[in-house]
């Protein structure tokens, strides 16, 4: 027998590479360019796919293993969250509107995370990114599940939730803006995918995403929420490295791509910091019990940890994206512009609006000395007054919205906070309106993907969104009405204000019979 | 006696999330239909695919499979992430202490020698053909439609990866690393590979996701498997190379599961209309005839003289399970 005698041991590095780009081969029967059409469009030149670092060494046993450990845990305490009432658990019913900014504005996103990571972990021409992109798919879908099952429980009992995670990011206004994110991220090639949502989103945003919102939970004693994100954080961390392993492989290929993937960042960055105003708001406004306040997160984690990372980028020639600089004007304003906004369409929304109380205006003006009191406490005390009075203010016409970010036109100039800031293009003979510098700049740079955009109000007004056969000239017709009925928004349910709400009525009664004899 | 603990209890207002409600019936919902009903947009998109841009992102038109409604192509496992990575980590478990027994008690060194190279030459390329349906079904995740189908399809897509890193292994427990390049130069060059090879290759430039899904998963698989995890472990056990049927113990489970679940849409789709079974009859047909021209070389290599007849009875029994499906083939 020819056995060998003593078996070479094999290294971890070394046996991962077996156990992954030891199994693809360099197709011959086919063209390599047919067996992967994605490889080069985008101008992205590879020499070498070997040169690739795996982020992480995991085989599939192993992979099964650790996240069946995590996920008989997890459900466990969902189990447990909906066997004893958990949702009574949460510092205020109030606090419920943040999880469905969460349910139907982020978990979508995961879904698509998934699909778009499945179609990344299929064109690379490299074994090692394939498989690390497949692995981030699957832990996506991963996600977007364990969201809606540890958020089932609050559907049972809450209004808001009831129409999933799916249908309404398609309609309701507001939802565009993240879905729009996502649908332009998958509709590029396989690596502006991974600047975008590899990279931007996964590594650079994340501390301002997914943490604050577990944060809050944790806060707010939402523990199927926390459990989910406590639950998750492993995966996240892989995501992340797997970004930044994606960012520089790119950047170590070819001195030629880095202009290419500097005009990725710049657009993921300012296109991710548009999307993280609704996060500002939730931080600022939506938690009973806040954690922090959105421009300190902002300061921790992107002008300090974002800052160590561009100078560990900046040795292969990356600088920081120009529009940060308008992010630190912004930083005082955003949240405060976005819940102002939400607060004149509450009517509209899925999920509650309310004034910031005493006590509440009192923290914002600590946390922002320079704007709150200035510009936006006499706005909220204004409608607290009106409202005192009977006459709670709703605006009744529709926004324009930015044609790119998708955010109706309510930011204000860099210079000057009392002014609504917009800029103006031209393409083919129509005019397009985008929000800032920023966008401006990413229109001009795709008109011809931008002008596609599915923008909620032109749709409402060009009468795309309403139920099938509705006639609108029958006598009655009430427009925003019909609207609502088509995004799957109950009237008087789930929107209009959290005072005198059904989840405040009911999250009293269920309450007191939880924790009184009466 | 029963003890009897005491709760309150507060009503719900509402069972489960209004679209399954619409599907199900006003009642509580299972996690999997929460997790994958009506969790993939359908109706608005805001860009057309840079690499695709006749269509949008999740386009119906991307198969010539027509189907009224996509979720009733469902998994009979009903696996969502959850339960899915639970069923294969007991799987793997298993396997496991298959492989550390046989690494711990030498018991490679045990299989008689023809038997062992039978296993290098056959098994040990395989894993190449593993990874090709890994990308047969990493491109159904991306680009099928309705998530009852393509969720499973990223499973399997797993699950070949699974799969390809065990026949690894099987080739690191036999021969050590020198296997894995003897292997891969056979799969390269050996001209009793090469008709295998040119198949996996000519599945890599499909377009049709469902087209695929039939190619690989419905005739590669059910010709392939039984081929290696049915008949030749028969042959390995009845000589004396047990220790190899222990280490392909995982595949063998895997296969008999995923077929319950190809059978499951295979039927469904044909079962919708004329066209569709038209369609999958005559894409069977097709795959069928190539991919039993590219198993001979390999059957031959595995069987020697018999090789014919073992490949006419795995051919009968795959007629008859389409047939069963409701093909015509």
């Amino acid at each position: 027998m020819d056995m060998k005698a003593t078996k070479k041991k094999l290294g971890l590095k070394e046996k991962y590479a077996h156990m992954t780009r030891g199994l693809g081969w360099d197709t011959t029967y086919q063209p390599m360019d047919k067996v992967f059409p994605q490889a080069a469009f985008e101008g992205i030149k590879i020499h070498d796919w070997d040169k690739w670092e795996d982020p992480f060494r995991l085989t599939m046993d192993a992979y099964w293993k650790y996240q069946a450990e995590k996920e008989r845990k997890l459900y466990a305490v969902l189990d447990a969250f909906a066997q004893n009432n958990g949702h009574l658990g949460i510092t205020d019913a109030r606090y419920l509107n943040a999880v469905k900014l969460f349910l139907t504005g982020i978990s979508p996103l995961e879904y698509v995370a998934h699909r778009g990571f499945a179609a990344a972990g299929r064109n690379f021409p490299g074994v090692g990114p394939r498989v690390a992109c497949l692995m981030q798919s699957i832990d996506e879908v991963r996600h977007a599940q364990t969201q809606i099952h540890a958020l089932s429980n609050y559907n049972k009992f809450y209004e808001g939730f009831h129409a999933g995670a799916t249908h309404q990011i398609e309609r309701v206004w507001y939802l565009s803006v993240p879905k729009s994110f996502f649908d332009d991220a998958f509709s590029a090639g396989p690596f502006e995918w991974m600047i975008a949502i590899g990279f931007s989103f996964e590594y650079v945003l994340t501390n301002l995403l997914f943490v604050p919102f577990m944060s809050g939970a944790a806060y707010n004693g939402d523990m199927a929420t926390v459990t989910f994100g406590f639950s998750a954080q492993s995966d996240e961390a892989r995501h992340m490295t797997l970004g930044l392993e994606c960012i520089k492989f790119m950047l170590e290929q070819d001195p030629d791509n880095l202009p290419i993937v500097q005009k990725w960042i710049d657009k993921w960055a300012w296109r991710g910091i548009r999307v993280l105003t609704l996060v500002g708001m939730m931080m600022d406004y939506m938690l009973p019990k806040r954690v922090m306040s959105w421009k300190e997160a902002w300061e921790i984690y992107f002008e300090q940890n974002g800052g160590a990372l561009f100078n560990d980028l900046a040795k292969y020639g990356i600088k920081v994206p120009e529009c940060i600089t308008q992010c630190t004007v912004d930083k005082e304003h955003i949240s405060h512009q976005a819940w102002a906004t939400f607060y004149q369409y509450a009517h509209a929304s899925d999920f509650h609006t309310w004034l910031p109380n005493d006590e509440e205006m009192d923290w914002l003006s600590a946390k922002y000395p320079n704007t709150f009191d200035k510009y936006y406490r006499p706005r909220f005390t204004q409608w607290r007054e009106m409202a005192d009075k009977g006459e709670r203010f709703y605006n009744n016409t529709l926004p324009m919205l930015c044609q790119v970010c998708q955010i109706p036109m309510v930011f204000t100039e860099p210079d000057d906070p009392t002014k609504i800031c917009y800029r103006e293009s031209e393409y083919q003979g129509e005019k397009y309106h985008t929000c800032s510098d920023g966008c401006k700049h990413i229109f001009d740079d795709e008109p011809e993907k931008y002008i596609q955009a599915w923008l909620p109000v032109h749709q409402i007004y060009q009468g795309n969104c309403f139920p099938e056969g509705t006639d609108p000239t029958v006598e009655g017709f009430d427009p925003m009405l019909k609207v609502l009925e088509w995004y799957h928004i109950e009237n008087g349910k789930d929107n209009m204000d959290y005072e005198g709400s059904g989840d405040q009525a009911n999250f009293a009664a269920w309450r007191g019979m939880a924790t009184q004899n009466t | 006696m029963q003890i009897d603990l005491r709760t309150v209890a507060i009503k719900p207002l509402r069972h489960t999330f209004d679209h399954l409600v619409d599907r199900f019936g006003d009642k509580p919902a299972s996690r999997y239909q929460e997790g994958s009903y009506n969790i993939q947009q359908e109706h608005i998109f805001h860009y057309r695919p840079s690499w695709d841009a006749d269509n949008v992102l999740f386009d119906k038109k991307r198969t010539k499979i027509r189907m009224q409604d996509w979720y009733a192509l469902k998994d009979p496992r009903q696996y969502y992430y959850g339960s899915y990575t639970i069923a294969r980590a007991r799987q793997q478990e298993a396997a496991e202490s298959s492989f550390e027994m046989i690494e711990d008690r030498g018991l490679a060194e045990l299989i008689p020698a023809e038997l062992r190279q039978t296993a290098l030459d056959v098994l040990v390329p395989m894993r190449h053909v593993e990874w090709g349906g890994n990308m047969g079904n990493s491109y159904i995740a991306a680009y099928g439609y309705g998530t009852v189908i393509t969720q499973p399809c990223l499973y399997h897509a797993m699950d070949h990866l699974g799969v390809a890193q065990y026949l690894t292994r099987i080739g690191l427990v036999l021969d050590g690393p020198d296997a894995l390049e003897t292997a891969k130069s056979a799969w390269m060059s050996c001209p009793n590979w090469q008709p295998l090879r040119e198949h996996v290759e000519n599945l890599l430039v499909l377009q049709d996701w469902f087209e695929i899904f039939v190619a690989q998963n419905l005739v590669l698989e059910g010709l392939l498997n039984p081929l290696l995890y049915d008949h030749l472990d028969a042959d390995f056990s009845a000589k004396g190379g047990t220790a190899i049927s222990m280490m392909t113990r995982f595949m063998a489970e895997w296969s008999t599961e995923t077929a319950k679940w190809v059978d499951a849409q295979i039927k469904v789709a044909a079962a919708e209309s004329p066209e569709n079974k038209a369609v999958l009859s005559d894409w069977v047909k097709h795959y069928r005839t190539a991919t039993l021209a590219a198993l001979a070389p390999i059957a031959a290599r595995a069987f020697g003289e018999p090789s014919a007849d073992v490949l006419a009875d795995i051919a009968a029994e795959f007629n008859a399970r389409c047939a069963k499906l409701g093909l015509a083939v």
